[in-house]
């Protein structure tokens, strides 16, 4: 056989495998995106909140994405105690400001960013949230300051859709 | 290469035994140029907006489709509506939520994510209004009918007067197309019944071929890309089908025998 | 099993192959001798395999999103139609896999009938796979039944209904298999454990179905013994495996074809319309790989002599290897057995057609002698012809040519055994 016709016969080959690789990809990629979240999930994006007979002081928990959401009426206290912490004492420097639009009310995933407990309200020592899983606490503005939880907990998406009525999501 | 042949020829026959015993009525419907068939099949855009508006017009009022949500009619290869459009179609309906923190159900205006809202609360109370006949779910209509798209275009077609000498009772219409030609739903579309925003000429004829396109679009919603993935795959197999071909015809050259 | 001893090169593949000798299985199969005559018909071997993982991968995909409850079920499955990403494909390629399935078997045991494959030393093979097409048929029906469409609900009575045909026993066998007074709930999810349970079953008799196959090695189109290795065999890989993967791809263009242009045609409308216990549908079918058996039942007026009918025509088939007494084993060979063999093909085939058929008149009487004779097949012509047929000569290898004047298979055995 001559080195000419090794060459063909070698790149047919070669070209067989590559091919049939492509295909082997292309069948396994259904495969696996079948497990992401489905259209009819991600279509429940948004959940609407009535707010209006909250006092000061108070917490609700309500579902968003199959997972808890804290929305806090905050004190006018509870508001300066928040405002009034040194940036540097934070294990995840955010502002109050940054969490809270309207200091009054914070909105946040009630989720521990430890490993996805839900914190217990008014507990711990900040007087804020404290999970009891392993141990995390949080203050009134829902930043981790004692424990293993790497960051504060999350502020979904929402706006106020009138006085009375937040839009998460 | 001549067993291949028969190969194909035994498969086609059973194949073609099993298609033809599953066509069992002989009854010729009236068909039209439907433009999702094929290999490139497509839905007409225009067709199915116009069809979502006589099902939402004449239909709804007694057929349900719960299989389908207002974002459907946004999502690609449907009716295509912009999101906007949609939002507002959605909200032109009155949803039924709750229970609120008091305990009670309340309505408000639909969202995408909604499901199309029912004519009636359940099957009984669907039955009660309807002289004992369910109008059925027409998610899945097209496919759940031997004659697919033609006969659901025949039929809103078919009415006519009963032959003489056929009796029909009370809230039974002759339909030609119907199996067994007695129909409990009337006669529902009549010229100009609708009035089509693009400018369409609103005929009986016009009416079926749209609604039955937009029932199509609702039973087989991935349609489009199924015809699109399917030309691709097979263009795919018969590519590797010649390389895998080649590729035996050299290592069988090693030994003397016939592939 | 194996006619040569594999060490690994590797000192790491040696210390493991001592332990687990995987790679001598593995070298095993890739150098398995097979006789270098098979033709394509030999590839829906390959072919059932690719089927079978198909069914098994698509079907765990689908229990993922599939819920197994009276309520739910319809739903769910239009559920994985509309919004799961690919649902609409996996499910079609579930559905329409299921009658790929069923045409490559077909094809499979018809070859086997053709080249006398069932036959000594290759019995235990046959019996594993008519085991296997049981179960098959088992799990295509326990399968259909999980959509909860009106054919499923109907489907699942009547068939369940056949063990009523039992004596004495039959109605509190039905009462057990339903779990309740009719097809409810608990038919449906003990139907959907039991469908996720047969595949893996069937997937162990494959297993042994190969492992008794490797013992004896393939039957061939000339149907004779052959010496392995010799220059009458290739090894298995790359010559065979290359061979199957080429049909594999033409049946798949012919499978890709049913699921993306028109992936409803083997199935039947009805099946949209969800399970309604009030209504009966107009003709109840089975799906088409079922409807030979299916006229069977109906042909017998008897209920209970209709299901059994129905068995026997199955079980007939495990005793093959005894009824055909013909000692020479390809059609080939035997001018008068293929005949006979292309007219059990027409009769299946006629038996297929009149069971989708309503079973009266000109139907019946076409189903009745369609049945009649295909039991006269396996009970009268196959013993009969083993003695009365004048058979060709048969060739001694592969490879050589028809010895002149020597029809004897007994010359050919002697001098071509089995030397392993």
């Amino acid at each position: 056989m001559s080195e000419k016709k090794t060459k063909r016969r070698d790149f047919l080959f070669t070209a067989t495998y590559a091919v049939g690789a492509v295909g082997a990809g292309a069948v396994v990629w259904p495969m696996i995106d079948q497990m992401n979240p489905d259209a009819s999930v991600k279509a429940l994006a948004s959940t609407e909140v009535d707010i209006s007979s909250m006092d000061p002081g108070k917490t609700i928990t309500v579902l968003w994405r199959g997972k808890p959401v804290f929305i806090r009426r905050r004190t006018q206290q509870e508001i300066a105690e928040a405002k009034a912490v040194n940036l540097k004492d934070l294990k995840h420097p955010e502002k109050d400001e940054d969490r809270a639009k309207n200091p009054e009310w914070l909105v946040m995933l009630g989720v521990c960013t430890h490993l996805g407990c839900v914190p217990l309200d008014q507990k711990g020592d900040y007087n804020g949230w404290f999970c009891p899983c392993h141990g995390s606490h949080y203050d009134i503005s829902g930043r981790i300051r004692k424990g293993p939880a790497p960051t504060n907990m999350e502020i979904p998406e929402y706006k106020f859709v009138n006085t009375n009525t937040i839009k998460i999501g | 290469m001549k067993n291949f042949l028969r190969i194909f020829l035994i498969t086609s026959l059973v194949f073609g035994i099993s298609v033809k015993s599953n066509s069992a009525e002989k009854i010729e419907y009236l068909t039209t140029d439907w433009s999702f068939k094929g290999l490139f099949g497509k839905f007409d855009r225009g067709a199915l907006q116009r069809g979502y508006q006589v099902y939402t017009e004449v239909c709804s009022s007694c057929h349900s489709m719960k299989y389908l949500s207002y974002r459907n009619l946004a999502e690609k290869g449907g009716p295509e509506f912009s999101i906007a459009e949609a939002k507002a179609i959605a909200a032109s309906f009155e949803v039924t939520d709750g229970p609120n923190d008091d305990g009670e159900m309340f309505t408000r205006p639909g969202k995408l994510s909604d499901k199309f809202v029912m004519p009636y609360d359940n099957i009984k109370a669907a039955q009660a209004a309807n002289g004992g006949a369910y109008p059925p779910d027409m998610s899945v209509l097209v496919k759940a009918r031997g004659g697919g798209v033609d006969y659901i275009y025949s039929l809103l077609q078919g009415y006519e007067d009963p032959p003489v000498g056929m009796s029909l009772d009370d809230g039974v219409y002759y339909n030609k197309y119907m199996y067994g030609n007695k129909i409990k739903m009337a006669n529902q579309l009549s010229d100009g019944l609708v009035e089509y925003g693009d400018g369409t000429t609103a005929s009986v004829e016009q009416m079926s071929k749209d609604v039955t396109t937009f029932l199509m679009w609702a039973a087989e919603p991935h349609l489009e890309s199924r015809h699109q993935m399917g030309f691709k795959a097979i263009v795919y197999l018969i590519i590797l089908t010649i390389l895998v071909y080649f590729s035996m015809k050299k290592i069988w050259s090693r030994v003397e025998s016939e592939v | 099993m194996s006619d040569h001893e594999y060490t690994p090169k590797s000192k790491f593949g040696k210390w493991f192959n001592d332990r687990l000798p995987l790679l001598t299985l593995a070298s095993h199969l890739t150098d398995y001798p097979t006789p270098k005559n098979l033709n394509y018909w030999w590839t829906f071997g390959g072919i059932l395999t690719f089927c079978l993982i198909t069914q098994i991968v698509t079907g765990l995909v689908l229990a993922m999103h599939y819920i197994a409850h009276a309520d739910m079920a319809f739903d769910s499955v239009e559920h994985i139609m509309r919004n799961v990403n690919y649902g609409w494909l996996i499910r079609y390629i579930h559905a329409n896999g299921a009658s790929m399935f069923f045409l490559a078997v077909y094809i499979h045991i018809f070859r086997s009938l053709f080249y006398g494959s069932y036959k000594s030393p290759r019995e235990i093979i046959w019996i594993i796979g008519i085991i296997i097409y049981l179960l098959m048929m088992a799990a295509a029906f326990l399968g259909y039944v999980l959509p909860w469409g009106q054919m499923s609900f109907w489907g699942a009575t009547v068939i369940t209904n056949l063990f009523s045909a039992i004596p004495l026993v039959g109605e509190g066998i039905v009462t057990w298999l339903w779990g309740g007074y009719s097809v409810d709930n608990p038919t449906l999810t003990r139907f959907f454990t039991l469908h996720y349970l047969i595949p893996f079953l069937i997937l162990g008799l494959v297993v042994l179905h190969i492992w008794a196959l490797h013992v004896p090695g393939n039957n061939n189109p000339v149907g004779i013994d052959i010496k392995k290795p010799s220059k009458d065999t290739v090894p298995f890989h790359p010559y065979i495996v290359i061979k199957d993967g080429f049909a594999l791809l033409m049946f798949m263009i012919v499978f890709a074809f049913f699921v993306f242009y028109t992936p409803n045609i083997l199935g039947h409308a009805d099946n949209y319309i969800e399970a309604n216990p009030l209504v009966t549908p107009a003709h109840i079918v089975p799906e088409w790989y079922l409807l030979p058996f299916y006229a069977i039942l109906r042909s017998v007026p008897d209920k209970l002599l209709g299901v059994v009918a129905m068995l026997s025509a199955i079980l007939i088939l495990a005793a093959l290897p005894w009824l055909d007494t013909s000692k020479i084993r390809s059609a080939v060979f035997r001018p008068l057995y293929r005949q006979f063999y292309w007219i059990l093909v027409a009769d299946v085939l006629i038996l297929g057609y009149v069971g989708a058929m309503p079973a009266e008149g000109l139907y019946l009487l076409v189903a009745r002698v369609a049945t009649a004779y295909y039991f006269l097949h396996f009970l009268v012509v196959l013993p009969i012809l083993g003695y009365k047929e004048k058979t060709l000569p048969v060739p001694l290898s592969i490879t050589e040519p028809v010895l002149g004047g020597s029809p004897n298979l007994a010359l050919a055995k002697n001098k071509e055994n089995f030397k392993d």
